[in-house]
Formats: C-alpha cells, structure tokens, sequence
C-alpha cells in the first residue's frame, strides 16, 4: 500500500460523501424556495407548512454538504499537491470565482433567511432563498466547469511544467462543461425529486394508516387535512420527469463528446475490447442491443466505436510504455446503475403523473395516489442516489490513469511530501466521522419526517419584527433554528 | 501596482477578514456554554453568530481558493507541509458546522449538550491551530508555535467575548464583560511574550523591515485599548478596537511573509500567469463591492442586541 492508493481512497471516499449532499441541496432548495413562493403568492397557510417542514430538511442537509465541501477544497493542495501546482493557474480561477460569486451568495443569503423570518419584510425574506438557491446552483456550474477541464483540457498552454490558462472563457465554455453541467444539475433535480416523493410517500401512508377512511385528493380544490400534499407530490412528479428527460438528453450529448474527447472511458463502458463498427450497447446484462451503442456515440449506427486494447496500443505509443486502462468492470458497472436506477426514479414519476392525472367528464371518485405507489416511492428513495454516484464513478474511474487527460498522470499528482502514516491518519479521521455524521443525519431526518410537518401557526401575528417592521400582519413564524 | 504584489494583498485581506470574523465566532463557540445558564441563554448567546458564521467561512474559502488560483505552489506547499494540523482544523469546522446547525434541531437535551460540545471543540481548535501553525511558519520552533497557537486561542476568546457583550443584554452580557477581562488578562502577558520572547528578533531585522513589528507593536496597544474600553463598558468601542488588533495581528503576519510565503519559495516563483491574474483582478474588481455590501447588509439586518426571550 503507498501514499498514493491511500491518497486515491480518500479522495474518492470525501468527494462520493460530499456529493450525496450536494444534489439534494441544489435540488430541494429550489423546490422550499418554489413553495415559499406559492406562499407569498397565494397567502394559503398549508404553503408556509409545508415550506417550513421541507426547508427544515432541506437545512439539516445542508450543513452537511457544507461541512464536507471544506474538505474538498483543501484536499487537493493536501493530498495532491504536485497536481495542484501543475493545473492551478486554470483549475484554481474556477474554484475562486465558486468562492466569491457563489458560496458568499449562498451562505450569506441562506442566514438572512433562516433567521430572518422575523426581521425581513416577507418579499424581501423570500428574495433572500432564491439568491442562495441561485448561488448553490451557480457553485456547481464552477466547480463542474473545473471538473470538465480535467477531462477535456482547453484554452491553456503547458509551459515550465506547469498549465498556463490563456482563455478563460474557453474553460468556462468547454463542450464537455455545457454538457456535463445540466446533466448534473437535472441529476440533481432527479434526487430531489425522489427524495420529496419518498416523504410524502411515508406521510401519505402513515396518514392513511392512522385513519383508513381519509383520502388523499390529488385534485386541487379538494379539501381535507391531507390535502396538503398534494402539491408537493404533483410539484415533485412534474420536476423529476422533466428533469429526466434533460439528464437523458444531456447524457446522450455527453456520451457522444465521449467518443470524440475520452474514447478509453467510452470504451471501458461498454468493455468494448476492439474497434468496432456497429457497436451494440447491453443496458443490462443478457440483453443487448445491436448497434446502440456506436448510436450513442455518433448518431450513427454503422459508426467505429473505438476498444480498449486497440486504444491502449495507441496510447502506448503516443504517450510512452504504461496501462492507459481505467477499471474497466467498475466503469462497465457504474454506467449502467447510474443509467438503469436514475431512470428507474423517472419512470415512477412518469407512472405517477399518469395515475394522478385529471380525468375529464368522468365524476365519481377523486384520483389519489395509489398505497402501492406511494411505497414504490419510499422504497426507490436510494435509487437516484446511487445513480448519482455511479455517475462520478463512471466519469473518475473511467479517466485513469489521468488526472488532466493526457496531461498529468494520478501517479503524477500525489504530494511528494506527505507519507503513508499521514494519509492514514487523515483517512481514519474523515471515514470515522463522516460515518458518525451520516447516522446522525439520518435519525435526524427519519425523525422530522416522521413528526410531519408542524401544526398551523397561531393565526394571531406575533409581536412585530425587530425594528417595528411587521410586514402586512401576516403570518410571521420566528426563527427556523 | 504589479499583480503579484496585488494578490498577495488581496489573499492577505482575505485572510485577515477571516480572523476577525470568525475569531470573534470561535470566541462565541468556546465560550457560549461558559456564559449562559439554561437553555434560553444559550441559545441567545449562539444566535449572535447564528445568521453568519457561516458567511464568514467563507472567508476562509476565498483566501485559500484565491490561493490555488493566483499562488498554487503557495498552496499546494503550505497545505501539504502542514498536513496533520490542517486535518485536525477540518475536523473541527465539521463538528461546529454540523453542531451550529443541528443544535436546533435535535430534540433532546443530550443530543444538544453534544452539539455545544461540537461548537465548543470545533472553535478551539481552529482557533489554536492556525496560529501555531503560522507562528512555526515564520519561526520553525516549536514553542513559538505553542506561544502562537496561544495566543490566537486567547485573542478569539477576548475578541468573541468582546462581541458577546456588544450583542446581547442581561446576564449573558454581564458574565461576556468579565470573559473578556478574564481573557485580556490572558493574551496581553502571552502578546507580549511572543513578542519580546522570539529567538530571532534583533535590531538588525528590526529596522532591516520594521513593517511586522510596527503591525504587531500596534496591534498590542489596541488590545490594551480593548480591555480598557471592556471595562469601561463601551462595547461598541471595544469591539472596534479587539477587531483592529486581530486585523493588525493578521497585517504583522502577512507583512512578515512578504516576499516568501513559504521558506525558499517566494511570491513570484509561485504565483500564476499575467493572464489568470489579469482576469481574476477584473473578475474580483466586480464581485467584492457586492460581496462587501451583502455581509455588511446582514450585519445590519441583525445588529440589535438579542435577549434571552426574543432568540
Ligand atoms: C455539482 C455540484 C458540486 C460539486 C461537483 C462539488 N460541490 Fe462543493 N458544494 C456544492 C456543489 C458542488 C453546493 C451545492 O453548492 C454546496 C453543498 C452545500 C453548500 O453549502 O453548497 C457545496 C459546498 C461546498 C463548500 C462549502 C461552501 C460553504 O461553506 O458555503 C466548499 C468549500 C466546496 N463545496 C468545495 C468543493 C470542491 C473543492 C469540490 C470538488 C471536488 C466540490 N465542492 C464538488
Ligand atoms: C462531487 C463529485 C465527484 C465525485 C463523486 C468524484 C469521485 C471521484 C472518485 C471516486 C475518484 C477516485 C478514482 C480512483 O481512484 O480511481 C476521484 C478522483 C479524483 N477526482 Fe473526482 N469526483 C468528483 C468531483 C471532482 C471534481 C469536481 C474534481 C475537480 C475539481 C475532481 C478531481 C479529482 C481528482 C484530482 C482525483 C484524483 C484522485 C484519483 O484520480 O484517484 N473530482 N474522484
Ligand atoms: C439516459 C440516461 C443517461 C445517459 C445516457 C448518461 C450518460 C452519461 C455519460 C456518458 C457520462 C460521462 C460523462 C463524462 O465522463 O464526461 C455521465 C456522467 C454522469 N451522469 Fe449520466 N447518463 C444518464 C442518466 C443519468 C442519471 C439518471 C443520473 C442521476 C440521477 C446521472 C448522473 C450522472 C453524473 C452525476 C455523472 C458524472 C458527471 C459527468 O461526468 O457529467 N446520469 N452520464
């Protein structure tokens, strides 16, 4: 064991663990921001609950990818340091720009509104989510741009050594980056959508459990205790479909820039061994689908998909003698979960869009959500998740043995410096606690979900804001904290 | 002004601007659980960092993001050499991050006591570790890394203890005012110290660059100031005068590691090219006015002092 697969570990270790937070802070705070909106819009009091029982959610994940997103910044001058010198003239400009233009946005914005309920006027309280929302969204474009560059390096020279950044703006507009960015920020989308549906999918039950005879209307004007989740589920149907189809739209776009840019990954992920024409694609094992793949790949069925050995044999001699193949069975792996179980998550929402749709000129009993689709929810609630993962799988693993594609090797990237007792150390201290934190985020969770959403506020407002400001009389909950 | 020359200043300001907003909220995290009694209090006292310790991190981001991006030798160096203290300092923002957060949403007083125990531990050791770790920057000598580390412990209890008193009312005010006389009594001694006491300090490099010691010179007597103003009751001054004295701190260590920041490496060896400098000063030349401007509005939004009910 050397520093190096130590190092390898833990970066795949801390960056898998931050973004299992990272989609749903992107996605659900989008989604608290849409309700509190209905709220401000509408003045309907099941708008601010429900604002208020997501948002707490939201929060408690947030903490999360905020804590874990440090590490990730200082993990590449730590573990990776001869990696950091040769790319941080172009990779650190990204990086900065996140710091400065989104997380200042996000955090300051996001402590006006957590603790401004009661201080702000109410447009300006929900002004205040939307610039975090738009930070936290904006954060990802950065860092997935730097992201891009590692796969697809442009605008940049090599000189002394070290990349030199000659054009910003193709970095900021690489094809790889346009690509991968809505597929990750709909991925998003796609995670917070399962994960909203699986929570009202556990109420809905749980409600429906503690009283048999109550329904769960999913028409509008349709009254009753329960009806406040209707909304939420038709919100979260709606966005996990669309979302889906721009993941499945952009992938097929990132798979194609694939094909041009980082043929090994493409070929890994189909374990495509030779050049072949008319590839086909297998989605799951035992079935397989003649030329799919080299479709995929070019818009072309009778199109050359390229293999691993004929590719290696190239590298080999352009690059000097070494094994220019990532892992190819984890590659193989990680595309198909990433594709089978992200659309699995959009199927049921699809299915769930059908099932609760409006039916015109036929009376009689009001569509609900069925009992059996609502748990086929709380089940899936993994899925998008660890299609999430499998995503990044796909797309690190599958770019070895680069770190900057055909620039810098990973062997080439560790820290000179810092030796396999340090590494340990780090790794130890990161694994233990994340895996305490993970339980505890979890319970904590479990818990508010299952407590449900707070009882309506005291139609009397309390006294007013802090500096006599007491917007419109309306509802003014205090802190969230 | 050359643009090295320029991002050193800018990273130096970022980095200042990180002591002096969160070292008076690693002042707050340590001494929360010492200057209140019961629940209400406690929480009174966390709410005076609640809505923005998490923008001033930030800070921190930004200096070491502005690090990678204009010096990346500067911060691939430093971080690396620096590996199990920066490890150690991770662990504590987790645990304060996480502690801050969720302390509000637990739901038991155990699981609360765990979170002021997360706040208390992860403030301390930030607030010990990055001054030990520039003290043995400058200095390569492990007790005046102790002495350093000491004394930015004690300048965040003071300067947290200082803002306290400023922002709330009652008795969690009362035992803030006797916390920062406590801590002065602790940080003016170990100050003068590791001024006096640093093995290399001789007139030569005295008046061979006389800026990191008129800057420490100076951010000693406003901390004499702090503690006198403390007493006397006027917060507000205080507090004016403990953040001068950790922003001139922040100005003596920068000063002192002009022209290299890390040994053998100086400033133009490490940094990026025209271009990326060139862009990044256009790009930061737009955002900082409104950074500025939105963390300063925050702090107006919030500026009355909170009391055991309200919070
Ligand atoms: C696609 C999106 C995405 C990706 C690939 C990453 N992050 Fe992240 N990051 C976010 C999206 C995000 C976010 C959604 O914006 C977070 C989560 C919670 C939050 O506060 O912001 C965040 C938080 C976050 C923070 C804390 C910000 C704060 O205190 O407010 C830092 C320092 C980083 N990240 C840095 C990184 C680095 C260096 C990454 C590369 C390995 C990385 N993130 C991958
Ligand atoms: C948050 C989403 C990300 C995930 C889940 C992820 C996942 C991974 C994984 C699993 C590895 C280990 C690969 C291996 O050892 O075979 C890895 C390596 C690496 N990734 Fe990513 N990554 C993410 C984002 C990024 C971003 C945004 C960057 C750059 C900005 C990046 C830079 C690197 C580097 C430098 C390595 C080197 C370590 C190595 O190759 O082993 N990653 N990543
Ligand atoms: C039709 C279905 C999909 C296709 C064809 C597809 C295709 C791809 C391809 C080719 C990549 C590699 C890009 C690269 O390495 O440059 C990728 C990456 C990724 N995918 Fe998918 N994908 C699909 C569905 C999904 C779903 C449903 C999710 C999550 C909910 C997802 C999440 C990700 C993530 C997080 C990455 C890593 C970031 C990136 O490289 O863009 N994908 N996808």
């Amino acid at each position: 064991m050397e520093a190096l697969d130590l190092a390898r570990w833990q970066f795949g270790i801390t960056t898998v663990y931050h973004f299992l937070f990272v989609p749903l802070t992107i996605g659900l705070g989008v989604f608290v921001a849409g309700l509190q909106t209905a709220w401000h819009r509408t003045g309907q009091e099941h708008y601010l609950r429900l604002t208020k029982f997501f948002g707490k959610l939201f929060l408690i994940n947030f903490a999360m990818g905020v804590v874990t997103g440090i590490v990730q910044e200082f993990q590449f001058g730590m573990n990776w340091s001869a990696y950091s010198v040769f790319v941080g003239d172009v990779f650190g400009a990204p990086l900065a720009l996140e710091a400065l233009l989104a997380f200042f946005l996000e955090s300051t914005f996001l402590g006006l509104w957590i603790f401004g309920w009661d201080r702000l006027p109410k447009r300006v309280h929900l002004a205040a989510i939307w610039a975090a929302v738009i930070g936290s969204n904006l954060s990802a474009y950065f860092i997935l741009a730097a992201n891009a560059w590692m796969k697809h390096p442009v605008g940049y020279e090599v000189a002394g050594g070290r990349a030199r950044m000659t054009d910003l703006w193709a970095v900021l507009t690489n094809s790889t980056a346009l690509a991968q960015v809505p597929h990750v920020v709909a991925g998003a989308f796609v995670v917070a959508g399962g994960f909203v549906l699986a929570v009202c999918g556990h109420r809905i039950l749980a409600e429906r459990r503690a009283d048999p005879d109550r329904t769960v209307p999913m028409r509008r004007g349709a009254g009753g205790a329960t009806a406040m989740w209707r909304t939420p589920v038709r919100a979260a149907l709606v966005m996990t479909a669309l979302a889906g189809a721009v993941v499945a739209g952009t992938g097929d776009a990132s798979g194609k820039l694939l094909h041009e840019q980082q043929p090994m990954k493409l070929a890994a992920a189909e374990g495509l061994e030779r050049d072949t024409a008319g590839a086909a694609f297998s989605p799951v094992p035992g079935l397989e689908v003649p030329a799919l793949l080299s479709l995929l790949a070019a818009n072309d069925p009778q199109a050359v998909v390229r293999g691993t050995e004929d590719l290696q044999e190239e590298f080999a001699r352009r690059f000097g003698p070494g094994d220019y193949r990532p892992n190819v069975p984890v590659v193989y792996l990680s595309f198909r979960v990433m594709i089978v179980f992200g659309l699995t998550v959009v199927a049921l929402s699809v299915l769930g869009l059908w099932l609760t749709r409006r039916r015109r000129r036929v009376p009689g009993p009001e569509r609900e959500l069925p009992s059996w689709l609502a748990r086929a929810f709380v089940l899936a609630l993994p899925l998008p998740f660890l299609a999430m993962t499998a995503g990044w799988l796909l797309s690190e693993i599958g770019r070895q043995p680069w770190t900057v594609q055909g620039e810098l090797l990973t062997a080439a990237s560790v820290s000179p410096g810092v030796g396999l007792t340090e590494v340990a150390v780090s790794l130890a201290v990161f694994t233990l606690l994340y895996g305490l934190l993970a339980a505890a985020e979890a319970v904590l969770l479990v818990r508010h979900v299952t407590a449900g959403p707070e009882p309506a506020p005291p139609a009397v407002p309390p006294p007013g804001g802090a500096d006599g400001r007491d917007a419109a009389g309306a509802l003014q909950p205090t802190l969230m904290y | 002004m050359e643009l090295t020359t320029l991002w050193f200043a800018v990273i130096a300001f970022l980095w200042t601007g990180f002591f002096v907003l969160e070292g008076f909220d690693f002042g707050v995290g340590m001494l929360a659980p010492l200057v209140s009694r019961g629940e209400g209090e406690r929480r009174q006292a966390l709410a005076t960092i609640g809505p923005v310790w998490d923008g001033n991190e930030v800070w921190l981001i930004s200096a070491v993001g502005a690090m990678f991006a204009a010096f990346p030798a500067w911060y691939a160096g430093l971080l690396s050499a620096f590996y199990l203290p920066i490890v150690l300092v991770l662990a504590g923002l987790i645990v304060r991050g996480v502690g801050l957060e969720w302390r509000g949403k637990v739901a038991r007083a155990s699981e609360r006591a765990w979170c002021d125990l997360g706040v208390g531990i992860g403030s301390a050791l930030p607030a010990f570790l990055w001054g030990a770790l520039f003290a043995d920057l400058l200095h390569d000598d492990a007790l005046a890394a102790l002495v350093g580390g000491v004394f930015s412990l004690a300048l965040c209890l003071l300067h947290g203890a200082v803002f306290l008193a400023l922002k709330t009312s009652g008795p969690v005010r009362a035992r803030a005012r006797r916390a920062a006389l406590a801590a002065s009594a602790l940080v003016l001694p170990v100050g003068i110290a590791a001024l006096s006491g640093i093995p290399s300090t001789t007139a030569a490099e005295w008046s061979a660059d006389p800026w990191p010691w008129a800057c420490a010179l100076a951010a000693m007597a406003a901390l004499a100031a702090g503690a006198a103003l403390t007493w006397r009751g006027r917060d507000g001054w205080a507090f004016t005068a403990t953040a001068s004295s950790v922003a001139l701190t922040g100005a003596a260590l920068f000063t002192a590691l002009w022209p290299a920041p890390l040994p053998g490496l100086t400033v133009a060896e490490a940094a990026s090219g025209p271009y990326t400098l060139g862009v990044l000063t256009w790009i930061g030349l737009i955002a900082l006015p409104f950074v500025l401007g939105y963390q300063g509005w925050t702090y107006w939004v919030f500026r009355r002092r909170l009391t055991a009910e309200t919070s």
